[in-house]
């Protein structure tokens, strides 16, 4: 039998109110890739504060190779050979990638000055070892994503990890990207590392993990070998039921166009081109997606259609109308509806009740307020707990209930439930199931099917491709501010789409731009 | 056992209620102010008298009654409550209102000129002095709405700068009215006092003045239009998430002006009840009064609701008005200035002092799983 890598035996671990982890187990062979698989709020990422020294665990042992150890802080975790990769990255932008990765741990030369050349070697010969392509010479800001995610796997190399957690790593990268990740994974396999993978993505731990340990709501529920177990049944163990993985959805039964963008550019923050000429349309009773990495330009041009940012030229017709002069109250007004793709700033007033959050949009309106500018919190309240009993939403206190108190999902179902209860022509929504467990990811999917099919005109930006393409009646790819393609669903497959996405335009089989 | 009980109650009140946290806060300045008496040597008793014979007119040493310190404590009140009220309002909207002095002056300058040059109707005449200082307040604290909503201007240093223009522009303008010499105005006709025989009488002469109907007015207007009207909806939603407000279609910018003009507007009424009522002539102002600045501590310890700035404002104002008696008991009068400096302190620390709250009651709890284990 090989021997264990990691041990953690009962171990718990109290927040004020909640049990993060209760009593869980977790053993980790040497030189195995085990996967780590929960739902938000599951407990994996305590677990591994606690294994990395973050946390300090209330109960429970934890053993290295057989030894009993006390992991105090990172720095105990680093000496023993442990190594993670935030979920986000730690970087400092401006410095090279072996300045970053040096940081803290500088050689001097005799003389006292900082030596990067011998770094820069090291750096360069790991990078090599591990087929990770990284220039030592680069600049953080100069580098795409999926690099500076292998910036952050040299750093814990340089370190001599030789057990390496991985949080969450997929979320930010594009389907190629992954794939790459794969490789990197199983060459650091091959050279002997023993690698803890936090996801809830089946898919991967499928392609790389060899084990599987289970979490739920902070309960060890059970390790399975990976090879064995069917995504279906992983899935089953983390939510404790049964899931559907597909929609049902039945064919859209598109319509009039009730949003149609048009010649459309948008600056960004910093004052270059965020959104370049783009054009679009979306008709009553479709779900058009546009699927793209984060930051290109998705935000932009989400932020001209709600009028948070004003179009630097084009039009932004609803219904017909131009709604680009427009407040925000008027396009409100026009029939837009907004799910954010930022529900904390954006969607919700945190400090506000549920129910003051469910009429922010109407509350100036009868018979939420009377022709004086009275507030009547009686009928704001009775709109609360009608939304709470339609939504589902699980709020212990009811409508007086702060919005901070509440769980994500269920910030999220008083967004969807506000938004949905306005009967927007058109429902514009962000990355709506973001940082949210597998039961409220369906729900909400449902809800986003159901508009369409009472005929509402639904855009919809995800960052996840699998909901791109599980929802969407058509496709649009955006990458560097530009659409590079329009396609109906199932036209093209991930593989495709996640080229585009990486701004390769692609010989579309039926180019479908109307 | 029980007792253990309790103690962790209060913990967890305190942790939980903004107003308990500021009644301990209090409490806590008023102990080091009882220590800092003792180490200059004086007896501690002298200031709680005072306080006592401030709050009820009973006095200890002479053991007489006399309801003119009580109706004297209110009239000091006023101008605190007042300029709290301004601070409160601005903050609740996501202000912070730097300038409630500036908008005082304003509203002081405004009601002397009219106080001495405007029409002597009976009543009418101190009416509409009282509105114009309110309406000049607004104006004041309105400009620095309108050039953070359209120039995105700091509130912070426009209305810093506000007030050497109001404190300034006021000597220009009082000094002008003919018979004013370097510090006063000629006094006021009879008809734009708002000295009330009714409530002089009741409290045995003091100056308490009719400006009392209008804070009442006040505290309970400010309660209205915060907690409930369409108007406090959007300007707490606009304090509290900007972005969110915004996304939601309230109109931010005008927001921003209409919570700097109504905290003005307070700012203003106290100017000008302070003028009109605690005066019998206009004042050439040489420094600022200070209430202004003072209303920004009575807001926080008020937790910038209604009430807790009403009973904040009743505070500051039994602190100043016990000066004169604590000097009379042997206590140096600056004390109340350091109680006033350790309660706005410790209100300021109030953060830390939830943490410390936390992490004692979490040390407790550890300690007890230990136990069980």
């Amino acid at each position: 039998m090989q021997e264990n890598a990691i041990e953690m035996i009962g171990i718990t671990k109290t927040f004020p109110g909640v049990v993060a982890n209760d009593n869980v187990n977790l053993s980790v062979r040497d030189n195995e890739v085990h996967a780590l698989l929960g739902e938000n709020g599951a407990g994996k990422s305590t677990l591994m504060s606690i294994l990395f020294g973050s946390y300090d665990a209330d109960s429970g042992i934890i053993k290295i190779r057989g030894k009993e150890v006390r992991i105090k802080n990172p720095n105990d975790a680093t000496a023993l050979g442990i190594g993670m990769v935030h979920q986000h990255f730690k970087l400092v932008h401006n410095y090279t990638v072996t300045e970053n990765i040096v940081l803290g741990i500088e050689s001097r030369t005799r003389l006292g000055m900082l030596d990067l050349k011998s770094a820069e070697r090291r750096v360069a010969e790991l990078s090599a070892k591990y087929g990770l392509m990284v220039n030592p010479r680069d600049r953080i800001e100069d580098i795409s994503v999926g690099m500076q995610q292998r910036v952050e796997i040299l750093k814990t190399l340089y370190r001599n990890a030789d057990i390496l957690i991985l949080d969450e790593p997929s979320a930010v990268l594009t389907p190629q990207e992954i794939d790459e990740l794969m490789d990197i994974i199983r060459r650091l396999k091959q050279e002997g590392k023993t690698i803890i993978l936090i996801t809830h993505k089946l898919r991967e731990i499928k392609a790389v993990a060899e084990r599987c340990t289970v979490l739920r709501r902070g309960k060890y529920i059970d390790t399975v070998d990976v090879a064995s177990a069917t995504e279906e049944q992983m899935a089953e163990l983390m939510v404790g039921r049964a899931v559907k993985f597909e929609i049902d959805k039945a064919p859209a039964k598109p319509g009039d166009v009730r949003l149609s963008i048009r010649d459309l550019s948008v600056l960004n923050s910093r004052g270059t081109a965020g959104v370049k000429n783009l054009s679009l349309d979306v008709r009553s009773g479709e779900i058009v997606g546009i699927a793209g990495i984060d930051g290109n330009g998705q935000t932009e041009l989400i932020y001209a259609i709600t009028g948070l940012a004003p179009a630097q030229s084009g039009s932004i017709l609803v219904n017909g109308a131009d709604i680009c002069k427009m407040t925000v109250k008027q396009r409100i007004e026009a029939g837009i509806g907004h799910i954010p793709e930022d529900r904390h700033k954006h969607g919700l007033i945190l400090d506000f009740s549920i129910a003051e959050n469910a009429v922010l949009k109407d509350y100036d309106k009868e018979p939420y307020s009377s022709r004086l500018g009275v507030l009547d919190f009686q009928k704001i309240n009775d709109r609360a707990r009608d939304l709470i009993d339609q939504y589902d939403i699980r709020a212990g206190e009811g409508p007086v209930m702060k919005a901070r108190n509440m769980s994500g999902g269920n910030q999220q179902k008083v967004i969807i439930a506000r938004e949905i209860g306005l009967s927007p022509d058109v429902l514009v929504v962000a990355q709506p199931t973001r940082g949210l467990d597998v039961g409220a990811i369906e729900y909400i999917r449902k809800r986003i099917v159901e508009e369409r099919d009472k005929g509402r005109a639904v855009l919809l930006v995800s960052f996840e491709l699998d909901e791109i393409m599980n929802l969407c009646d058509r496709i649009a790819i955006i990458s560097k501010g530009e659409i590079v393609g329009t396609f109906d669903a199932g036209e093209v497959d991930e593989h495709q789409i996640g080229l585009m996405m990486a701004g390769m335009r692609l010989d579309a089989p039926k180019e479908t731009e109307r | 056992m029980t007792g253990k009980g309790h103690k962790r109650g209060i913990r967890e009140l305190l942790l939980s209620s903004d107003g308990a946290l500021s009644v301990m806060v209090v409490l806590l300045g008023f102990l080091c102010g009882t220590i800092l008496i003792l180490c200059v040597g004086r007896n501690p008793l002298g200031l709680y008298k005072a306080v006592i014979q401030v709050l009820t007119g009973w006095s200890i040493k002479l053991g007489r009654w006399d309801i003119r310190y009580v109706g004297e404590w209110l009239a000091q009140s006023m101008p605190f409550i007042l300029c709290g009220l301004s601070m409160a309002f601005a903050a609740r909207t996501g202000l912070f209102n730097i300038g409630g002095e500036g908008q005082y002056v304003v509203g002081i300058t405004v009601a002397q000129v009219f106080a001495i040059l405007g029409p002597q109707v009976p009543v009418l005449h101190w009416v509409l002095a009282l509105t114009l200082a309110i309406l000049a307040g607004a104006v004041w604290g309105g400009i620095v709405g309108w050039l953070k909503a359209r120039f995105e201007v700091s509130e912070v240093v426009a209305t810093i700068m506000l007030n050497y223009i109001a404190l300034y522009g006021s000597r220009i303008l009082i000094m002008r009215i003919p018979g004013t010499n370097t510090y006063k105005t000629p006094d006021f006709p009879k008809t734009a006092l708002l000295g009330s025989d009714f409530l002089s009488q009741l409290t045995n002469g003091s100056l308490l003045n009719l400006g009392m109907i209008f804070v009442i007015i006040s505290v309970v207007a400010y309660w209205f239009i915060i907690e409930k009207t369409r108007m406090g909806f959007g300007l707490r939603a606009t304090g509290f998430n900007k972005e969110a407000a915004r996304c939601s279609g309230i109109p931010v910018m005008r927001s921003v002006v209409l919570s700097m003009a109504i905290a003005g507007a307070f700012a203003g009424l106290a100017g000008g009840i302070v003028s009109l009522g605690s005066f019998k002539y206009g004042r050439v102002l040489a420094s600022n009064d200070g209430y202004g600045f003072t209303g920004i501590a009575v807001a926080l310890v008020g937790n910038n609701t209604a009430v807790g700035t009403l009973l904040a404002g009743l505070l500051f104002g039994m602190l100043s008005s016990a000066q004169g008696l604590m000097q009379s008991n042997g206590i140096p009068k600056e004390i109340t200035f350091i109680i006033q400096g350790l309660v706005v302190i410790f209100i300021a620390i109030r953060t830390g002092f939830r943490m410390f709250f936390k992490y004692t009651m979490k040390a407790k709890n550890g300690g007890e799983v230990a136990r069980n284990d």
